[in-house]
Protein backbone atom coordinates (compact mmCIF):
# COMPACT_ATOMS: atom_id res chain seq x y z
CA UNK A 1 0.00 0.00 0.00
CA UNK A 2 1.71 3.13 -1.38
CA UNK A 3 1.64 6.66 0.08
CA UNK A 4 0.87 8.83 -2.79
CA UNK A 5 0.61 12.99 -2.89
CA UNK A 6 -1.47 13.92 -5.69
CA UNK A 7 -0.72 17.70 -6.52
CA UNK A 8 -0.53 18.77 -2.98
CA UNK A 9 -0.48 22.20 -2.12
CA UNK A 10 0.02 23.84 1.37
CA UNK A 11 -0.69 27.45 1.64
CA UNK A 12 0.36 29.22 5.25
CA UNK A 13 -1.45 32.45 5.82
CA UNK A 14 -3.45 31.95 3.36
CA UNK A 15 -6.18 34.61 4.08
CA UNK A 16 -3.21 37.61 4.88
CA UNK A 17 -1.72 39.99 1.99
CA UNK A 18 1.44 37.76 2.33
CA UNK A 19 0.46 34.32 1.93
CA UNK A 20 3.20 31.39 1.93
CA UNK A 21 2.98 28.41 -0.97
CA UNK A 22 5.08 25.58 1.64
CA UNK A 23 4.06 23.34 -0.68
CA UNK A 24 3.33 23.81 -4.15
CA UNK A 25 1.62 21.28 -6.87
CA UNK A 26 3.94 18.14 -5.34
CA UNK A 27 3.33 14.56 -6.91
CA UNK A 28 5.15 11.49 -5.06
CA UNK A 29 4.74 8.12 -4.99
CA UNK A 30 6.14 6.20 -2.52
CA UNK A 31 5.68 2.49 -2.78
CA UNK A 32 6.69 0.31 0.13
CA UNK A 33 9.96 -0.81 0.79
CA UNK A 34 12.37 1.96 -0.63
CA UNK A 35 14.77 3.77 1.38
CA UNK A 36 14.45 7.47 0.68
CA UNK A 37 16.53 10.97 1.11
CA UNK A 38 14.52 13.62 1.17
CA UNK A 39 17.16 16.82 0.32
CA UNK A 40 16.51 20.89 0.46
CA UNK A 41 17.49 24.18 2.11
CA UNK A 42 15.69 25.24 5.60
CA UNK A 43 12.63 26.56 4.42
CA UNK A 44 12.74 24.68 1.52
CA UNK A 45 9.37 22.67 2.55
CA UNK A 46 10.61 19.42 3.98
CA UNK A 47 9.49 19.23 7.20
CA UNK A 48 6.03 20.22 6.26
CA UNK A 49 6.11 17.79 3.37
CA UNK A 50 6.84 14.93 5.85
CA UNK A 51 4.29 16.14 8.01
CA UNK A 52 1.64 15.69 5.31
CA UNK A 53 2.42 11.69 5.08
CA UNK A 54 1.06 11.06 8.58
CA UNK A 55 -1.80 13.30 8.19
CA UNK A 56 -0.10 16.14 10.32
CA UNK A 57 -1.43 18.74 8.68
CA UNK A 58 -3.94 18.21 5.40
CA UNK A 59 -3.55 20.28 2.05
CA UNK A 60 -5.17 23.41 1.30
CA UNK A 61 -5.25 21.44 -2.00
CA UNK A 62 -4.40 18.18 -3.43
CA UNK A 63 -5.09 15.14 -1.96
CA UNK A 64 -3.08 12.50 0.32
CA UNK A 65 -3.60 8.88 -0.29
CA UNK A 66 -2.73 5.86 1.88
CA UNK A 67 -3.99 2.21 1.27
CA UNK A 68 -6.33 3.46 -1.50
CA UNK A 69 -7.90 6.17 1.09
CA UNK A 70 -8.35 9.86 0.98
CA UNK A 71 -6.43 10.61 4.11
CA UNK A 72 -8.37 14.19 3.89
CA UNK A 73 -12.11 12.49 3.95
CA UNK A 74 -13.90 13.25 7.28
CA UNK A 75 -14.40 9.86 8.19
CA UNK A 76 -10.80 8.70 7.67
CA UNK A 77 -9.10 7.60 10.94
CA UNK A 78 -5.67 9.39 11.50
CA UNK A 79 -5.17 7.53 14.09
CA UNK A 80 -4.82 4.37 11.36
CA UNK A 81 -2.81 6.22 9.69
CA UNK A 82 -0.42 7.29 12.24
CA UNK A 83 0.36 3.76 12.92
CA UNK A 84 1.73 2.49 9.71
CA UNK A 85 3.12 5.73 9.06
CA UNK A 86 6.06 6.94 11.77
CA UNK A 87 7.61 10.50 11.95
CA UNK A 88 10.27 10.89 14.31
CA UNK A 89 11.49 14.85 14.72
CA UNK A 90 14.26 16.76 14.73
CA UNK A 91 16.02 15.95 18.28
CA UNK A 92 13.27 13.62 19.39
CA UNK A 93 15.32 12.98 22.27
CA UNK A 94 13.67 16.59 23.67
CA UNK A 95 10.41 14.11 23.74
CA UNK A 96 11.17 11.58 26.22
CA UNK A 97 9.63 12.22 29.59
CA UNK A 98 9.12 8.77 31.08
CA UNK A 99 10.97 7.86 34.08
CA UNK A 100 13.29 5.05 32.26
CA UNK A 101 13.71 4.55 29.16
CA UNK A 102 11.79 1.33 28.83
CA UNK A 103 8.41 3.13 30.16
CA UNK A 104 9.16 5.59 27.59
CA UNK A 105 9.29 3.00 24.67
CA UNK A 106 6.16 1.83 25.77
CA UNK A 107 4.04 4.76 25.59
CA UNK A 108 3.51 4.99 21.78
CA UNK A 109 2.24 1.08 22.02
CA UNK A 110 0.31 1.81 24.85
CA UNK A 111 -1.50 4.14 23.80
CA UNK A 112 -2.96 2.74 20.58
CA UNK A 113 -4.80 0.51 22.54
CA UNK A 114 -2.74 -2.85 22.87
CA UNK A 115 -2.83 -5.31 25.65
CA UNK A 116 0.46 -4.60 28.44
CA UNK A 117 1.65 -7.59 26.61
CA UNK A 118 2.05 -7.08 23.27
CA UNK A 119 3.08 -3.33 24.39
CA UNK A 120 6.33 -4.58 26.14
CA UNK A 121 7.11 -7.32 23.77
CA UNK A 122 7.00 -4.16 21.37
CA UNK A 123 8.61 -2.34 23.15
CA UNK A 124 11.82 -4.82 23.61
CA UNK A 125 11.65 -5.64 19.79
CA UNK A 126 11.96 -2.06 18.94
CA UNK A 127 14.74 -1.30 21.72
CA UNK A 128 16.55 -4.65 20.53
CA UNK A 129 16.11 -3.27 16.41
CA UNK A 130 17.78 0.35 17.32
CA UNK A 131 20.41 -1.80 19.12
CA UNK A 132 20.17 -0.01 22.42
CA UNK A 133 22.30 -1.33 25.06
CA UNK A 134 21.02 -4.13 27.48
CA UNK A 135 22.05 -2.71 30.60
CA UNK A 136 20.56 0.28 30.31
CA UNK A 137 16.76 -0.24 29.19
CA UNK A 138 15.56 0.53 32.99
CA UNK A 139 18.04 3.52 33.37
CA UNK A 140 16.34 6.89 33.47
CA UNK A 141 16.86 9.01 30.25
CA UNK A 142 18.66 11.53 32.15
CA UNK A 143 21.64 9.16 32.02
CA UNK A 144 22.29 8.16 28.41
CA UNK A 145 24.49 9.91 25.90
CA UNK A 146 23.32 11.90 22.95
CA UNK A 147 23.17 8.90 20.55
CA UNK A 148 21.66 6.42 23.01
CA UNK A 149 18.64 8.78 23.56
CA UNK A 150 17.65 9.46 19.91
CA UNK A 151 17.54 5.46 19.87
CA UNK A 152 15.44 5.75 22.17
CA UNK A 153 13.32 7.96 21.38
CA UNK A 154 13.49 6.11 17.51
CA UNK A 155 12.47 2.67 19.43
CA UNK A 156 9.36 4.62 20.56
CA UNK A 157 8.34 4.90 17.33
CA UNK A 158 9.48 1.71 16.09
CA UNK A 159 7.49 0.33 18.96
CA UNK A 160 4.13 1.08 17.00
CA UNK A 161 5.49 -1.30 14.38
CA UNK A 162 5.11 1.41 11.62
CA UNK A 163 5.65 0.35 7.46
CA UNK A 164 6.95 4.02 6.64
CA UNK A 165 9.38 5.46 8.99
CA UNK A 166 10.05 9.04 8.27
CA UNK A 167 13.13 10.63 10.63
CA UNK A 168 13.73 14.00 10.09
CA UNK A 169 17.52 15.23 10.94
CA UNK A 170 18.24 11.93 12.69
CA UNK A 171 21.59 12.77 12.49
CA UNK A 172 21.80 16.19 13.47
CA UNK A 173 24.07 17.02 16.73
CA UNK A 174 26.09 13.98 16.90
CA UNK A 175 29.43 13.21 16.34
CA UNK A 176 30.97 11.57 13.21
CA UNK A 177 30.72 8.08 14.18
CA UNK A 178 27.28 8.63 16.01
CA UNK A 179 25.76 9.61 12.84
CA UNK A 180 27.70 6.52 10.87
CA UNK A 181 25.88 4.37 14.11
CA UNK A 182 22.58 5.93 13.49
CA UNK A 183 22.44 5.94 9.68
CA UNK A 184 23.65 2.32 9.82
CA UNK A 185 20.66 1.25 11.94
CA UNK A 186 18.32 2.54 9.80
CA UNK A 187 19.70 1.06 7.13
CA UNK A 188 19.39 -2.09 9.07
CA UNK A 189 15.85 -1.70 9.83
CA UNK A 190 15.37 -1.03 6.08
CA UNK A 191 17.02 -4.15 5.29
CA UNK A 192 16.30 -6.55 7.61
CA UNK A 193 12.78 -5.37 8.20
CA UNK A 194 11.67 -3.94 5.31
CA UNK A 195 10.72 -0.93 6.75
CA UNK A 196 10.14 2.29 4.15
CA UNK A 197 12.33 4.71 5.34
CA UNK A 198 12.03 8.63 4.24
CA UNK A 199 15.47 10.00 5.56
CA UNK A 200 15.26 13.98 5.43
CA UNK A 201 18.98 15.44 5.80
CA UNK A 202 20.74 18.50 4.67
CA UNK A 203 23.56 16.31 4.78
CA UNK A 204 24.19 15.27 1.26
CA UNK A 205 26.92 12.82 2.20
CA UNK A 206 24.58 10.95 4.37
CA UNK A 207 22.13 10.68 1.71
CA UNK A 208 24.23 9.63 -1.13
CA UNK A 209 25.86 6.61 1.02
CA UNK A 210 22.34 5.27 2.05
CA UNK A 211 19.49 5.64 0.24
CA UNK A 212 18.48 4.58 -3.27
CA UNK A 213 16.28 7.09 -4.08
CA UNK A 214 16.70 11.34 -3.45
CA UNK A 215 13.62 13.48 -3.75
CA UNK A 216 14.81 17.31 -3.65
CA UNK A 217 12.98 20.05 -2.58
CA UNK A 218 13.19 23.51 -3.48
CA UNK A 219 10.69 26.28 -2.58
CA UNK A 220 7.79 23.71 -1.89
CA UNK A 221 8.38 22.26 -5.31
CA UNK A 222 9.65 19.14 -6.04
CA UNK A 223 12.62 19.76 -7.92
CA UNK A 224 14.42 16.18 -8.66
CA UNK A 225 13.14 12.78 -7.89
CA UNK A 226 16.07 10.34 -9.29
CA UNK A 227 18.76 7.55 -8.01
CA UNK A 228 21.29 9.61 -6.27
CA UNK A 229 23.93 10.11 -9.18
CA UNK A 230 21.37 10.93 -11.65
CA UNK A 231 20.06 13.97 -8.60
CA UNK A 232 23.76 14.85 -8.04
CA UNK A 233 24.76 15.45 -11.69
CA UNK A 234 22.92 18.81 -11.47
CA UNK A 235 25.44 20.09 -9.49
CA UNK A 236 24.87 23.78 -10.34
CA UNK A 237 21.32 23.37 -10.24
CA UNK A 238 21.67 22.26 -6.86
CA UNK A 239 24.53 24.74 -5.77
CA UNK A 240 22.01 27.66 -6.87
CA UNK A 241 19.35 26.03 -4.39
CA UNK A 242 21.73 26.23 -1.41
CA UNK A 243 22.70 22.67 -1.68
CA UNK A 244 26.03 21.27 -2.02
CA UNK A 245 27.04 18.25 -3.86
CA UNK A 246 28.75 15.46 -1.97
CA UNK A 247 32.68 16.69 -1.71
CA UNK A 248 34.24 13.82 -3.26
CA UNK A 249 32.16 14.26 -6.34
CA UNK A 250 33.73 17.84 -6.55
CA UNK A 251 36.96 16.99 -6.43
CA UNK A 252 36.33 14.48 -9.33
CA UNK A 253 34.25 16.92 -11.28
CA UNK A 254 37.34 19.62 -10.79
CA UNK A 255 39.91 17.03 -11.80
CA UNK A 256 37.69 15.83 -14.94
CA UNK A 257 38.06 19.50 -15.74
CA UNK A 258 42.18 18.89 -15.79
CA UNK A 259 42.04 16.11 -18.03
CA UNK A 260 41.70 13.67 -15.62
CA UNK A 261 39.48 10.23 -16.69
CA UNK A 262 37.66 10.24 -13.18
CA UNK A 263 34.30 9.55 -12.48
CA UNK A 264 31.98 13.02 -12.05
CA UNK A 265 29.39 10.91 -10.51
CA UNK A 266 31.10 8.99 -7.29
CA UNK A 267 28.98 9.57 -4.07
CA UNK A 268 31.83 8.07 -1.40
CA UNK A 269 35.25 9.31 -0.50
CA UNK A 270 36.29 5.36 -1.67
CA UNK A 271 34.65 5.36 -4.98
CA UNK A 272 36.52 9.01 -5.63
CA UNK A 273 40.11 7.25 -4.21
CA UNK A 274 39.31 5.03 -6.55
CA UNK A 275 38.10 6.39 -9.67
CA UNK A 276 41.33 8.59 -9.01
CA UNK A 277 43.85 5.67 -8.14
CA UNK A 278 42.51 4.40 -11.85
CA UNK A 279 43.22 7.59 -13.70
CA UNK A 280 46.56 7.86 -12.55
CA UNK A 281 47.68 4.49 -12.84
CA UNK A 282 46.09 4.18 -16.24
CA UNK A 283 48.73 4.52 -18.70
CA UNK A 284 51.84 3.43 -16.42
CA UNK B 1 55.83 37.30 23.42
CA UNK B 2 52.15 37.48 22.87
CA UNK B 3 49.65 36.94 26.34
CA UNK B 4 47.79 33.86 27.20
CA UNK B 5 44.06 34.46 27.22
CA UNK B 6 43.16 31.61 28.56
CA UNK B 7 45.37 29.16 30.39
CA UNK B 8 44.59 25.80 32.33
CA UNK B 9 46.76 24.23 34.92
CA UNK B 10 45.72 20.63 35.41
CA UNK B 11 42.12 21.49 35.23
CA UNK B 12 40.09 18.93 36.75
CA UNK B 13 36.13 18.57 37.23
CA UNK B 14 34.53 15.87 38.52
CA UNK B 15 30.71 15.20 38.60
CA UNK B 16 29.65 13.51 41.60
CA UNK B 17 26.23 11.56 41.72
CA UNK B 18 24.39 11.42 44.70
CA UNK B 19 21.15 9.15 46.15
CA UNK B 20 18.29 9.94 47.32
CA UNK B 21 19.62 10.96 50.70
CA UNK B 22 22.44 13.06 49.06
CA UNK B 23 25.27 10.53 49.81
CA UNK B 24 27.51 9.90 46.64
CA UNK B 25 27.30 6.85 45.22
CA UNK B 26 29.27 7.78 41.82
CA UNK B 27 32.13 10.63 40.85
CA UNK B 28 32.38 11.26 37.02
CA UNK B 29 35.65 12.96 36.27
CA UNK B 30 34.40 14.90 33.22
CA UNK B 31 37.86 16.90 32.82
CA UNK B 32 41.31 14.99 33.67
CA UNK B 33 44.02 17.20 34.39
CA UNK B 34 43.87 18.97 31.27
CA UNK B 35 45.83 21.86 30.08
CA UNK B 36 45.19 24.22 27.26
CA UNK B 37 46.33 27.72 26.83
CA UNK B 38 45.34 30.61 24.11
CA UNK B 39 47.53 33.25 23.41
CA UNK B 40 45.94 36.79 22.05
CA UNK B 41 44.81 36.53 18.62
CA UNK B 42 44.86 32.60 18.12
CA UNK B 43 42.15 30.86 16.72
CA UNK B 44 41.81 27.57 18.53
CA UNK B 45 39.43 24.37 17.28
CA UNK B 46 38.79 21.99 20.12
CA UNK B 47 37.56 18.47 18.83
CA UNK B 48 36.25 15.42 20.61
CA UNK B 49 33.03 13.18 20.84
CA UNK B 50 29.94 13.45 21.95
CA UNK B 51 30.31 13.34 25.60
CA UNK B 52 34.61 13.80 25.55
CA UNK B 53 34.55 17.01 27.87
CA UNK B 54 34.68 20.13 25.08
CA UNK B 55 31.74 21.23 26.33
CA UNK B 56 32.39 21.22 29.92
CA UNK B 57 35.82 22.82 29.40
CA UNK B 58 34.39 25.79 27.82
CA UNK B 59 31.66 26.08 30.50
CA UNK B 60 35.11 26.52 32.90
CA UNK B 61 36.02 29.67 30.97
CA UNK B 62 33.69 32.01 31.76
CA UNK B 63 33.20 30.71 35.58
CA UNK B 64 29.62 28.86 34.59
CA UNK B 65 31.67 25.89 36.43
CA UNK B 66 34.46 25.86 38.91
CA UNK B 67 37.42 23.14 38.94
CA UNK B 68 37.30 20.70 41.04
CA UNK B 69 41.21 20.76 40.95
CA UNK B 70 43.47 22.83 38.95
CA UNK B 71 43.01 26.41 37.97
CA UNK B 72 41.87 28.33 34.85
CA UNK B 73 42.92 31.68 34.33
CA UNK B 74 41.01 34.12 31.57
CA UNK B 75 42.99 37.40 30.67
CA UNK B 76 44.86 36.57 33.77
CA UNK B 77 42.05 36.25 36.29
CA UNK B 78 41.45 33.35 38.53
CA UNK B 79 37.64 32.03 37.95
CA UNK B 80 37.16 31.14 41.20
CA UNK B 81 37.92 34.37 41.72
CA UNK B 82 34.66 35.86 43.49
CA UNK B 83 35.06 39.47 43.00
CA UNK B 84 36.37 39.07 39.40
CA UNK B 85 33.38 36.77 37.99
CA UNK B 86 31.87 39.98 35.90
CA UNK B 87 35.18 40.77 34.62
CA UNK B 88 36.16 36.76 33.57
CA UNK B 89 32.75 36.59 32.08
CA UNK B 90 33.31 39.74 30.15
CA UNK B 91 36.60 38.54 29.10
CA UNK B 92 35.60 35.12 27.71
CA UNK B 93 32.17 35.22 25.70
CA UNK B 94 29.91 32.35 24.88
CA UNK B 95 28.04 31.13 22.04
CA UNK B 96 26.16 28.31 22.47
CA UNK B 97 24.52 25.41 20.27
CA UNK B 98 21.02 27.11 19.74
CA UNK B 99 20.34 30.40 18.56
CA UNK B 100 16.95 30.52 19.55
CA UNK B 101 17.67 29.87 23.23
CA UNK B 102 20.26 32.96 23.15
CA UNK B 103 17.92 35.73 21.43
CA UNK B 104 15.90 37.66 23.63
CA UNK B 105 15.17 40.91 21.95
CA UNK B 106 12.15 41.47 19.92
CA UNK B 107 14.63 43.23 17.22
CA UNK B 108 18.07 42.25 15.91
CA UNK B 109 19.93 45.42 17.29
CA UNK B 110 17.91 45.38 21.02
CA UNK B 111 18.91 42.00 21.14
CA UNK B 112 22.63 42.99 20.47
CA UNK B 113 22.94 45.96 22.63
CA UNK B 114 21.43 43.98 25.24
CA UNK B 115 24.62 42.59 27.05
CA UNK B 116 26.78 45.96 27.12
CA UNK B 117 23.34 47.56 28.57
CA UNK B 118 23.67 45.29 31.28
CA UNK B 119 27.26 46.01 31.73
CA UNK B 120 26.45 49.91 32.33
CA UNK B 121 27.46 51.00 29.13
CA UNK B 122 26.44 54.35 28.01
CA UNK B 123 24.23 54.84 26.37
CA UNK B 124 25.86 56.11 22.87
CA UNK B 125 28.34 54.07 23.32
CA UNK B 126 25.73 50.76 22.88
CA UNK B 127 25.12 52.06 20.03
CA UNK B 128 28.09 52.61 18.28
CA UNK B 129 28.65 49.01 19.66
CA UNK B 130 25.90 47.23 18.67
CA UNK B 131 26.69 48.99 15.24
CA UNK B 132 30.63 47.57 15.04
CA UNK B 133 29.73 44.12 16.11
CA UNK B 134 26.97 44.19 13.54
CA UNK B 135 29.12 44.81 10.86
CA UNK B 136 31.52 42.44 11.92
CA UNK B 137 28.99 39.61 11.03
CA UNK B 138 27.90 40.90 7.99
CA UNK B 139 24.29 41.58 9.88
CA UNK B 140 24.15 45.29 9.69
CA UNK B 141 20.91 45.20 7.13
CA UNK B 142 19.33 43.60 9.39
CA UNK B 143 19.38 45.46 12.55
CA UNK B 144 15.79 46.88 12.59
CA UNK B 145 14.80 43.03 11.58
CA UNK B 146 12.65 40.63 14.38
CA UNK B 147 15.00 37.97 14.83
CA UNK B 148 11.59 35.35 14.39
CA UNK B 149 12.23 36.23 10.58
CA UNK B 150 15.74 35.26 10.52
CA UNK B 151 17.15 32.14 9.40
CA UNK B 152 19.40 29.68 11.51
CA UNK B 153 22.53 30.87 10.63
CA UNK B 154 21.79 34.89 10.87
CA UNK B 155 20.92 33.80 14.17
CA UNK B 156 23.60 32.26 15.19
CA UNK B 157 25.33 35.51 13.59
CA UNK B 158 23.42 37.93 15.61
CA UNK B 159 23.90 35.64 19.01
CA UNK B 160 27.73 36.31 17.77
CA UNK B 161 27.32 39.89 17.67
CA UNK B 162 25.27 40.23 20.98
CA UNK B 163 28.66 38.77 22.40
CA UNK B 164 31.15 40.98 20.43
CA UNK B 165 29.36 43.75 21.73
CA UNK B 166 30.14 43.27 25.05
CA UNK B 167 34.26 43.81 24.14
CA UNK B 168 35.67 40.37 24.96
CA UNK B 169 38.91 39.35 24.82
CA UNK B 170 38.26 35.76 23.18
CA UNK B 171 35.34 34.38 21.92
CA UNK B 172 34.40 30.50 22.49
CA UNK B 173 31.96 29.07 20.21
CA UNK B 174 30.52 25.42 21.44
CA UNK B 175 29.12 23.55 18.38
CA UNK B 176 27.47 27.03 17.12
CA UNK B 177 26.87 25.23 13.88
CA UNK B 178 25.24 21.74 14.91
CA UNK B 179 21.84 23.10 14.42
CA UNK B 180 22.45 24.74 11.08
CA UNK B 181 21.73 23.57 7.51
CA UNK B 182 25.09 23.73 5.24
CA UNK B 183 24.80 27.34 3.98
CA UNK B 184 24.04 28.27 7.50
CA UNK B 185 27.13 26.63 8.53
CA UNK B 186 29.19 27.49 5.91
CA UNK B 187 27.98 31.43 6.57
CA UNK B 188 28.61 31.31 10.49
CA UNK B 189 31.99 29.96 9.66
CA UNK B 190 32.96 32.88 7.27
CA UNK B 191 31.74 34.88 10.08
CA UNK B 192 34.00 33.75 12.96
CA UNK B 193 37.15 33.21 10.13
CA UNK B 194 36.72 36.64 9.55
CA UNK B 195 36.58 37.93 13.10
CA UNK B 196 39.85 36.49 13.85
CA UNK B 197 41.36 37.62 10.46
CA UNK B 198 40.05 41.44 10.46
CA UNK B 199 39.49 41.73 14.23
CA UNK B 200 41.91 40.05 15.42
CA UNK B 201 39.78 38.62 17.27
CA UNK B 202 40.78 35.29 20.02
CA UNK B 203 38.35 32.54 18.70
CA UNK B 204 38.12 29.02 20.66
CA UNK B 205 36.05 26.81 17.99
CA UNK B 206 34.41 23.81 19.66
CA UNK B 207 33.32 21.27 17.19
CA UNK B 208 32.97 17.93 15.57
CA UNK B 209 32.68 19.22 12.12
CA UNK B 210 36.53 18.52 11.02
CA UNK B 211 36.42 20.96 8.46
CA UNK B 212 35.29 23.86 10.02
CA UNK B 213 39.33 23.78 11.98
CA UNK B 214 41.05 23.23 8.61
CA UNK B 215 41.90 27.32 8.88
CA UNK B 216 42.55 27.00 13.00
CA UNK B 217 46.16 27.94 14.38
CA UNK B 218 45.95 25.27 16.67
CA UNK B 219 43.96 22.22 17.41
CA UNK B 220 42.67 20.24 20.33
CA UNK B 221 41.77 17.48 20.45
CA UNK B 222 39.39 15.82 23.70
CA UNK B 223 38.94 11.75 24.56
CA UNK B 224 37.44 10.69 28.66
CA UNK B 225 38.02 14.22 29.51
CA UNK B 226 42.01 14.44 28.63
CA UNK B 227 43.44 16.41 25.88
CA UNK B 228 44.60 13.13 24.05
CA UNK B 229 46.00 15.58 20.42
CA UNK B 230 47.38 18.88 19.51
CA UNK B 231 48.72 20.09 17.05
CA UNK B 232 48.06 22.40 14.07
CA UNK B 233 45.61 20.80 11.69
CA UNK B 234 48.33 19.51 9.15
CA UNK B 235 49.71 17.15 11.94
CA UNK B 236 46.54 16.17 13.45
CA UNK B 237 44.42 15.28 10.60
CA UNK B 238 47.75 13.44 9.30
CA UNK B 239 46.98 10.98 11.55
CA UNK B 240 43.69 9.17 10.12
CA UNK B 241 43.75 5.97 11.91
CA UNK B 242 43.95 7.81 15.33
CA UNK B 243 41.28 10.09 14.57
CA UNK B 244 38.93 6.89 13.75
CA UNK B 245 39.60 5.53 17.29
CA UNK B 246 38.92 8.50 18.98
CA UNK B 247 34.85 8.41 16.98
CA UNK B 248 36.46 11.58 14.68
CA UNK B 249 36.94 11.68 11.23
CA UNK B 250 39.09 13.89 8.32
CA UNK B 251 37.87 16.67 6.11
CA UNK B 252 37.00 14.81 2.99
CA UNK B 253 40.09 15.35 1.06
CA UNK B 254 42.13 14.19 3.74
CA UNK B 255 40.22 11.33 3.43
CA UNK B 256 40.39 11.08 0.00
CA UNK B 257 44.42 11.76 0.12
CA UNK B 258 44.65 9.39 2.66
CA UNK B 259 42.86 5.97 0.94
CA UNK B 260 44.98 7.25 -2.61
CA UNK B 261 48.51 7.28 -0.15
CA UNK B 262 47.20 3.40 0.93
CA UNK B 263 46.95 2.68 -2.60
CA UNK B 264 50.16 3.82 -3.12
CA UNK B 265 49.92 6.88 -4.85
CA UNK B 266 52.62 9.22 -3.18
CA UNK B 267 50.64 12.44 -1.81
CA UNK B 268 52.09 14.12 1.15
CA UNK B 269 50.47 14.08 4.79
CA UNK B 270 48.16 16.66 6.07
CA UNK B 271 46.31 17.82 2.90
CA UNK B 272 43.28 19.55 4.41
CA UNK B 273 41.38 21.47 1.34
CA UNK B 274 39.90 20.36 -2.20
CA UNK B 275 42.20 22.82 -3.91
CA UNK B 276 45.61 21.18 -2.12
CA UNK B 277 43.74 17.73 -3.26
CA UNK B 278 43.85 18.41 -6.77
CA UNK B 279 47.22 20.49 -7.17
CA UNK B 280 48.89 17.69 -5.44
CA UNK B 281 46.78 14.71 -7.64
CA UNK B 282 47.90 16.86 -10.66
CA UNK B 283 52.12 16.73 -9.63
CA UNK B 284 51.26 13.23 -9.59
CA UNK B 285 50.17 12.67 -13.49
Amino acid sequence: MPLILDHVCQIYNADTETPVKALDDVNLVIPEGQFIGVIGHTGSGKSTLIQHMNGLILPTSGSVYFNGRDITDKDFDKKELRKHVGLVFQYPEHQLFETDVFEDVCFGPKNMGMSKKETELAAFEALRKVSFPEDLYYASVFELSGGQKRRAAIAGVLAMKPDFLILDEPTAGLDPVGRCEILDMVSELHRSAGITIILVSHSMEDVAMYVERVIVMDKGRVAYDDVPREVFSHSEELEQMGLAIPEPAKITRELLKRGFDVDPGVLTSSEAADSIYKALTKNR
Amino acid sequence: MSMDIVKTDNLVFEYIRRDDEGNPVDVTTALDHVNIDVKQGEFVGILGHNGSGKSTFAKHLNAILYPTDGTVIVNGMNTTDDDKLWDVRSSAGMVFQNPDNQIIGQVVEEDVGFGPENLGVPTKEIWSRVEESLRAVGMLEYRLKSPSRLSGGQKQRVSIAGVLAMHPKCIILDEPTAMLDPSGRKEVVRAIRGLNDVEKMTVILITHYMDEVVHADRIFVMDKGKVVMQGTPKEIFSDVPALKALRLDVPGPTRIAWELKQKGIPLPDGILTCEELVREIEKCR
